[in-house]
């Protein structure tokens, strides 16, 4: 992954050398952004784009943090969330896309997250003839630097992104550092739902899990992968210092109905009450905030650490 | 009874002209409406090239519009059409596509390939879905006919009460596959299973209409003998039908057809039952005109299902299978309850 990044880095700087050499001779006057090679192996450039369209809410931040925000011109559902989106059209459900929906918005790009689908609308959109990028997806540090490096390449800034990315490294390291001097680390478990009682817990290789451990925390549900159903049992056998869950809409539940759960009776969190509840795509969405995220979720589980 | 009778016999005169001039006018309709605005007027240009349309709403039309439309008409027809043997080889007004075990087999077959085929076979496994997905819908008629087949005689009660224990048991390994499914393919299934014509390609209407094409030239032989098998199995037999080879024709031509049109819209529920019950209310039953009627009904219905999906919550997009569960439930209750009387006697 790496070297293909450093391939496409030294790639876009020959085009921006290029570039510049035409503004030399006065042969163009748009200014020439990158060329990246997306997830779906394809090339993809953009000249000066004004009707993006992110997808994804990853995408639609590191767009934002960018500077490009003035040139996009809709979002997806999951994007809704991200600060400065309101009033920006709303294309649907990432994973449920419309072909005509999405070019309705007469996009001159489309920057759109690889865990998007239907599979058939996204072949649609790249066929379409607009500029179509697939940004890999990967809820890990590295897959966060992926996204800046290829849309900063994609937007030409270049700067901005290497920026970002150095940002973002050093807001991790700060994080880790402090974290390696707990002695203790909460057993924590992230419940994704508890509709009807029954605890959906986020197991290892999930967003989640990796947010835990970022925060210093030790994930209890690793039996399993991906978000599922988990046992009353198992979590009496390892009760939970912590709880984490996301406050948005139906799935925010009080403290004490959370904790009336029989799963979690006698629990240290329980007894703290230390349920914890942070935005969905704030904790989960791995874009450009997710080291502030993670240093928040650090906070609530280790009070007396100085973060 | 007399005279109610003999109207209704001559109504597939007016019927099906009618149909086929709606079907026509939604079709116009269905190329003219998206979340893009596109002039009716620049239509002609579009298509036929003289104009001066835009690149944009070229790519919108050709490759967008024409063969969601003709997807629409396709898949709808062959529900519905499919429906209407169904019901009439079972002489069982709840008889669906669903029965012989297609729909089943082909959502079992589809959720296997977005949880194992991305497991092992990456990526690579979501474009094979179509194809799997009717494989799975095939073999699962072949199964459950054979199951229900002892010394060379299809047995139809075997047949309904088989295809109920094969829906369970595909039900419980989906429910496996759900179960060790990852978020994102879970979404990816869930989606799938509420049907779409969103991935709509020429390659898809070409691919359905060939089997379209060959159910409906085979209907057209089967249909007397389907009205013959109304009066009971050996009365057919005694007036000249092979019964056997006419379940077994109605029972692949179903399969096929359906298997078809599922791999490439998901599921979508509700046309195949609901399209025959509503015409055999205004017409005659005799399935030389019922099913082709019924084709057309299928065809208009999913393609105005169709037309709200896409609009109602543009630029985003409703799943089909909502549309016509919403559209279709409260029309074919209404029917049942203005005609209750004539459907008990």
């Amino acid at each position: 992954m790496q070297m293909r990044n450093a391939a496409v880095l030294k790639l876009s700087r020959r085009h921006t050398l290029l570039g510049s050499l035409a503004l030399l001779g006065g042969l163009s006057k748009a200014s020439l952004a990158g060329t990246i090679t997306d997830a779906g192996k394809a090339s993809v450039s953009a000249t000066a784009p004004k009707r993006i369209v992110t997808i994804g809410s990853a995408i639609t931040e590191i767009v934002f943090a960018l500077g490009e925000k003035s040139n996009v011109v809709a979002i997806d559902l999951t994007s809704m969330g991200v600060a400065g989106a309101q009033g920006l059209t709303n294309v649907g459900y990432m994973r449920a896309l419309s072909t005509e929906g999405v070019l309705s918005q007469a996009p001159d790009l489309i920057c759109v997250s690889s865990d998007s689908g239907p599979p058939a609308v996204l072949d649609a959109l790249r066929a379409s003839g607009v500029p179509f990028a697939l940004i890999p997806h990967a809820p890990t540090i590295e897959g966060i630097k992926v996204k800046v490096t290829l849309l900063g390449t994609l937007l030409d800034k270049a700067a901005e992104a290497e920026k970002l990315s150095a940002d973002i490294d050093v807001a991790f390291a700060k994080l880790a550092e402090k974290i390696a001097t707990v002695k203790q680390r909460p057993k924590v478990l992230f419940v994704l739902s508890l509709a009807d009682n029954r605890i959906m817990a986020g197991g290892h290789t999930t967003a989640a899990d990796t947010m835990i451990t970022l925060a210093g925390g030790v994930n209890i549900a690793t039996s399993f992968a991906g978000y599922k159903p988990i046992s009353a049992e198992t979590i009496l056998e390892t009760p939970p210092d912590a709880v984490v869950m996301m406050n948005n809409g139906e799935n925010s539940h009080e403290t004490g109905e959370v904790f009336a759960n029989t799963a979690f009776v006698g629990s240290p969190a329980a007894k703290s009450g230390a349920l914890f509840k942070m935005d969905g795509s704030y904790l989960l969405g791995f874009g450009p905030h997710t080291a502030e995220a993670a240093t928040e979720l650090a906070r609530k589980l280790h009070p007396d650490l100085p973060l | 009874m007399g005279k109610l009778a003999g109207q209704q016999r001559e109504q597939h005169r007016i019927l099906i002209p009618a149909l086929i001039v709606i079907l026509a006018l939604m079709s116009v309709a269905s190329v003219a409406t998206g979340a893009v605005k596109i002039d009716v007027s620049s239509l002609p240009g579009i298509l036929f090239g003289s104009g001066q349309a835009s690149a944009r709403d070229g790519v919108i039309v050709w490759s967008v519009r024409l063969p969601r439309t003709f997807l629409a008409v396709l898949v709808g027809a062959s529900l519905a059409a499919s429906g209407a043997v169904l019901q009439g080889l079972f002489r069982n007004p709840l008889a669906d596509p669903g029965l012989v075990g297609v729909s089943s087999g082909s959502v079992l077959a589809a959720v296997a390939t977005i949880v194992l085929g991305q497991n092992y076979f990456g990526e690579i496994a979501t474009r094979l879905l179509p194809v799997t997905a009717f494989i799975g819908g095939l073999l699962t008629t072949i199964l459950l006919y054979t199951i229900a087949t002892r010394d060379g005689r299809t047995y139809t009660a075997t047949m309904l009460l088989g295809g109920i224990a094969i829906g369970a048991i595909t039900m419980a390994l989906t429910g496996v596959l759900i179960f060790m499914s990852t978020e994102q393919q879970l979404r990816e299934f869930t989606f799938w299973s509420l049907g779409s014509l969103a991935g709509a390609t020429w390659a898809k209407t070409a691919s359905v209409s060939l089997f379209m094409l060959f159910a409906l030239c085979l209907w057209s032989i089967l249909a007397r003998g389907l009205d013959r098998l109304a009066l009971g199995e050996a009365e057919a037999g005694h007036m000249g039908v092979n019964v056997q080879i006419l379940k077994r024709a109605a029972i692949v031509a179903t399969a096929l057809l359906t298997g078809a049109a599922v791999s490439v819209s998901g599921a979508i529920g509700f046309i195949g039952l609901v399209v025959p019950h509503l015409l055999r209310l205004v017409m005659s039953p005799r399935h030389r005109f019922l099913i082709p009627a019924a084709a057309l009904l299928g065809a208009i219905l999913l393609l105005a299902a169709d037309m709200v999906a896409r609009t109602i919550v543009a630029p985003a997009e409703l799943p089909i299978g909502i549309v016509t569960a919403c559209l279709g439930g409260p029309v074919f209750l209404w029917m049942l309850l203005t005609n209750v009387r004539r459907i008990e006697t």
